[in-house]
């Protein structure tokens, strides 16, 4: 057994052509978008947590909260952080119709993905004017 | 290759166990937690949505009623779970040498379990009010 694993090992391996030299497609850039989308909620976690601790904590605390979020830094994060959640979130759909084995043939899987680019930036921006005509207008 | 991974004896290679040593588990684990997260972020979006701009008092008590903080609950667990797999896969995919990735698992590790709890105490501080 041992045998076998180590001239297995020192024989060089097969490799297949990297990313570099394929011309990118929507589909592969959605790819590493839903994994960029992911990796940047993951550390949004942080600014629910704080939002969440303020509230608990208190007014002061609070109010810090609200003044950062309302700050042009932080209505730039949270449009961010709202984009990425939905797209997250579509694109996960997607891959859940993928994984039934649907949706897979190359005009289906493009018009997919088309989709989930289009439909999350509508949702966001539909979100983003509910919410400013829930507050009365950006402040 | 092998060299590098002397954790990995034939047996481990034979029953298909990958490098975090758990097998397609997180995969599967993956997928439940997505679909759960459908309902629970589109529930997160009109919680926070009808929060917006209202005044401490209000939010408080608003965050604090049960359908509310359950909501949140559920939110926050399934997200935490969701995210630490996620995370897992991409040190998995882009950390190969073993110190690093040891540290960085339990990096992620500690991350989720800090923030989740951190989440988990407020909302049931707003609901007990303790």
């Amino acid at each position: 057994m041992a045998e076998l694993e180590t001239t297995g090992a020192a024989r060089p391996r097969p490799i297949s052509p990297h990313l570099q030299i394929y011309k990118p497609m929507l589909t592969m850039v959605m790819s590493i978008v839903h994994r960029i989308t992911g990796a940047a909620l993951y550390f949004g976690m942080l600014l629910l947590a704080w939002w969440l601790l303020a509230a608990a904590t208190g007014p002061n605390a609070y109010a810090n909260v609200e003044w950062f979020m309302g700050s042009f830094i932080g209505q730039l994060v949270l449009f961010g952080y709202t984009w990425a959640l939905i797209h997250h979130m579509l694109g996960g759909i997607r891959h859940l119709i993928w994984d039934t084995l649907h949706g897979l043939e190359p005009a289906e899987r493009e018009l997919l993905t088309l989709a989930t680019l289009i439909g999350s930036i509508t949702l966001t921006l539909i979100l983003w004017v509910v919410g400013y005509l829930v507050m009365g207008g950006p402040r | 290759m092998s060299e590098a991974q002397p954790m990995r004896t034939a047996m481990r290679r034979v029953r298909g166990l990958g490098p975090a040593r758990s097998g397609t588990g997180h995969f599967w684990h993956q997928r439940v937690t997505s679909v759960a997260g459908i309902p629970l972020t589109i529930g997160l979006l009109l919680i926070i949505t009808a929060l917006l701009g209202r005044t401490h008092a209000a939010v408080v008590q608003i965050l604090g009623s049960p359908i509310v903080a359950i909501t949140m609950l559920l939110f926050i667990i399934n997200t935490a779970y969701h995210m630490w797999i996620g995370m897992q896969e991409i040190i998995l995919d882009y950390v190969h040498e073993e110190k690093w990735k040891l540290l960085s698992l339990m990096a992620n590790t500690f991350f989720v379990c800090a923030v989740t709890l951190a989440s988990v105490y407020a909302i049931l501080k707003l609901s007990f009010g303790v």
